[in-house]
């Protein structure tokens, strides 16, 4: 299958970094993307893209593959298969694995291990050695080992000096710092602070928690003009304070995903640790802002946080179940549902989960450019399904769109000319 | 109450989930039982046969008593488990332990858990009736319903009465579930306290949340304190108890301030000469004791109809 051509017919190509938006046929030749037209190869497969949306394959900065250490959760091979299946050639693991990702060791195994998956992995190495927040990782040495960016995601970067240190280090290497921002102190709680969390007797977390450190973080990108990329934004303060940074030329990029643009902490309701996640659920009209946010360009990458956890870490009381969601199978349908809304088109959708991503990370991906490799996926926008448990590719189930009726998807994700999933 | 009224609730979770049919349902029934508890031979057969576990994850000295003492005066079997005798600590996980004492055949599971919502995964893995004997921050039904009745008792209506819930309204579940009681019966329920401990939303879930001690109480019908705690998980709520009791303490002064025949409670225990003075705590219009003996007649009435909604 590798070896093979393959012709994408009367799909709607949509390449926002070439400006293009227009039906047509895409020849892949040797993995790449090649000139159409001429005598086609003997062995040319065709797929009938008619109906389809043919882009440059999705990009998902912000996953957590669990591999090295709790491959009971997930493991890169399993991690991969989901982000096919769910129309993504590429995606960036977050290094809060067992041991975390702050040296060249753990990077070039994660690469290593990577070979074999359905798609690229981009290792983001730890910001501070052991994500300790104590003193700078190895990020060189990263760097030269394939890291892609910074982060000690899963916690915050308390210290201010090590952050602002952080962001002036990783610059001289071209990475850009990726932060979860979340004031430890004020963040004990396990779902947002509302009238539902004061109906549910469940101890919040407000807004400002989030609010403060992302600020933290505009204040010292503005002051050392290093960049700064704003991880899993949930609130309609952070989407304020992220564009009006940027409206001052701030070099600040964010991302969010599509639980926060999706649901709101009313799906807590029942004590559903499928809904409890860091930063949690937010009220309406925080959703409301991060969708405004994703319309007026205040977003630059819908990212999933794709974090696997089995039924040992969420079948247990609220206060106990840990943080998080898998999301790469769903994150493509709920997106699609914002270009059915009327909040972003269908350009806009591809920045958001594949060019933007892609340049915010420095990759050479995010294009259907002639000579590119050939990363697409072919996306059919009326194929509706249910994504029930069954269908789950992840290892973990623990998702709060299970049972949900979703429309549209990838029906082929292709990486590098081969097909690493396809729906007929 | 609309006749055809069958009272259907197979556990007993919260106080939201119970319609002012239910709750009337529930005070009628318990005020036909309460006699028991004052004849010499205080025991009836109608839960002969029948096994309730008291699951208690927290300290409890009143609930678990009022329970068990309401499920003997029914002739049940009750069985106590406590967390200091319990396999929590060696590690074993709700579902497993539900698991095992779902297999040992009981009727009726009592559960009080220091986690909101305990008791709601526990219907999930039983059979057993589930009853809520308080949890976490979240809901305490039986005590509400039980201050419902003694409220009533008293005062005959509950609709249009004046209530006030003074102190931590934010960490207690007795307020939680008397807010929604009482405002569900037609009562109005002003709270006040430290902004400390007024919770994100109150007034959303049908409280009025006033802004001093003497609106809330003044022209109250009933005047109900919070035990307060200082600080809760490394959370500074209050400066001292000192200063609480002197800022928000209910003195007989301040308790002149409500009608001249409200009702003074507390869901106890009480911290004495902080939240509620000693002199109105046992005053004439204390009626605190009252609410330990209507514990158990409100707590033999739940029993009674979990097992009678049976299908």
């Amino acid at each position: 299958m590798n070896t093979k051509s393959l012709l994408i017919r009367n799909g709607r190509i949509i390449d926002p970094a070439n400006r293009v938006d227009q039906q047509g046929d895409l020849l892949v030749q040797d993995g790449c993307i090649a000139e159409p037209g001429g005598t086609l190869p003997a062995d040319v497969r065709e797929i009938d893209a008619a109906g389809c949306w043919v882009v440059p394959g999705l990009i998902d900065m912000h996953v957590h593959l669990r591999e090295p250490g709790e491959e009971y959760k997930e493991d890169i091979l399993s991690g991969t298969r989901a982000a096919a299946a769910g129309g993504f050639t590429g995606v960036a693991c977050m290094p809060n694995t067992k041991p975390v990702n702050d040296c060249r060791a753990v990077t070039l195994m994660i690469l290593q291990l990577a070979v074999k998956g359905d798609a690229r992995v981009y290792p983001v190495g730890a910001i501070s050695k052991n994500s300790d927040g104590t003193s700078l990782a190895e990020i060189g040495e990263m760097r030269q080992a394939g890291i892609v960016a910074v982060s000690d995601d899963g916690l915050p970067v308390r210290d201010s000096q090590l952050m602002r240190r952080a962001m002036e280090y990783s610059d001289d290497f071209g990475l850009v710092v990726i932060s979860h921002s979340e004031e430890p102190s004020l963040s004990q709680g396990v779902m947002n602070e509302g009238v539902v969390s004061t109906r549910l007797g469940l101890r919040g977390i407000p807004t400002a928690a989030e609010s403060i450190m992302v600020y933290r973080e505009i204040a010292l990108a503005e002051y050392t003009g290093k960049r700064v990329h704003i991880a899993h934004v949930s609130t309609a303060m952070s989407t304020d304070l992220i564009r009006s940074a940027k409206a001052r030329g701030v070099r600040v990029t964010a991302e969010t995903t599509p639980h926060y643009f999706t649901l709101t902490d009313e799906a807590v309701e029942g004590y559903n640790t499928n809904a409890k996640m860091n930063p949690p659920l937010r009220a309406e009209e925080d959703r409301q802002a991060i969708r405004l946010g994703l319309s007026d360009g205040t977003f630059d990458a819908i990212a999933t946080d794709h974090a696997p956890h089995s039924i040992l870490e969420k079948e247990v009381e609220f206060d106990l179940a840990m943080n998080g969601i898998i999301g790469l199978e769903t994150s493509l349908p709920l997106s699609l549902a914002l270009v059915r809304d009327g909040v972003i088109d269908e350009k806009r959708l591809v920045e958001l989960m594949s060019l933007n991503p892609a340049t915010i990370l420095g990759l050479k991906a995010g294009t259907l450019s002639l000579g590119a490799v050939a990363d697409i996926t072919v996306i059919n926008p009326d194929r509706a399904f249910c994504y029930s448990e069954d269908q789950v590719v992840s290892k973990s189930k623990n998702s709060p769109f299970l049972g949900w009726n979703l429309l549209g998807r990838a029906v082929y994700t292709i990486m590098g000319g081969r097909i690493t999933h396809e729906i007929r | 109450m609309a006749t055809g009224y069958q009272f259907f609730h197979r556990h007993i979770l919260d106080i939201g989930h119970l319609s002012a049919d239910d709750i009337d349902h529930i005070l009628n029934t318990a005020e036909s039982l309460k006699e028991i508890s004052d004849r010499s031979i205080k025991k009836v057969p109608t839960l002969r046969g029948k096994t309730i576990v008291n699951l208690f994850f927290e300290p409890s000295t009143r609930t678990r008593l009022s329970f068990e003492i309401a499920a003997k005066r029914m002739s049940g079997d009750t069985f106590n488990i406590s967390a200091s005798t319990s396999s929590a600590t060696k590690g074993e996980t709700l579902i497993d332990t539900a698991r095992n004492i779902q297999a040992m055949r009981p009727d009726i599971i009592i559960m009080r858990h220091s986690f909101s919502g305990a008791p709601y995964m526990l219907t999930k893995y039983v059979d057993a009736a589930v009853i809520n004997a308080g949890d976490g921050t979240h809901e305490h039904p039986s005590q509400a319903l039980l201050d419902l009745m003694t409220v009533r008792e008293h005062k005959g209506l509950l609709a249009n009465l004046k209530v006030a819930i003074i102190g931590d309204i934010a960490h207690s579940r007795v307020a939680h579930s008397n807010i929604s009681g009482f405002t569900k019966m037609g009562a109005q329920v002003f709270v006040h306290g430290p902004s400390t401990f007024i919770p994100v939303g109150l007034s959303q879930l049908g409280a009025t949340v006033c802004s001093s001690l003497r609106e809330a109480v003044q022209d109250a019908d009933v005047v109900m304190t919070l035990r307060i705690q200082k600080e809760r998980q490394n959370d500074p709520l209050l400066p001292s108890f000192r200063e609480y009791a002197e800022q928000y303490g209910i003195t007989s002064e301040r308790a002149s301030w409500a009608k001249p025949d409200a009702l003074i409670m507390h869901p106890g225990p009480i911290n004495r000469g902080i939240e509620l003075m000693p002199d109105v705590a046992d005053s004439s219009q204390s009626v605190i004791l009252d609410q330990v003996t209507n514990g158990v007649a409100v707590r033999m009435a739940l029993l009674y109809l979990v097992l009678s909604s049976e299908v």
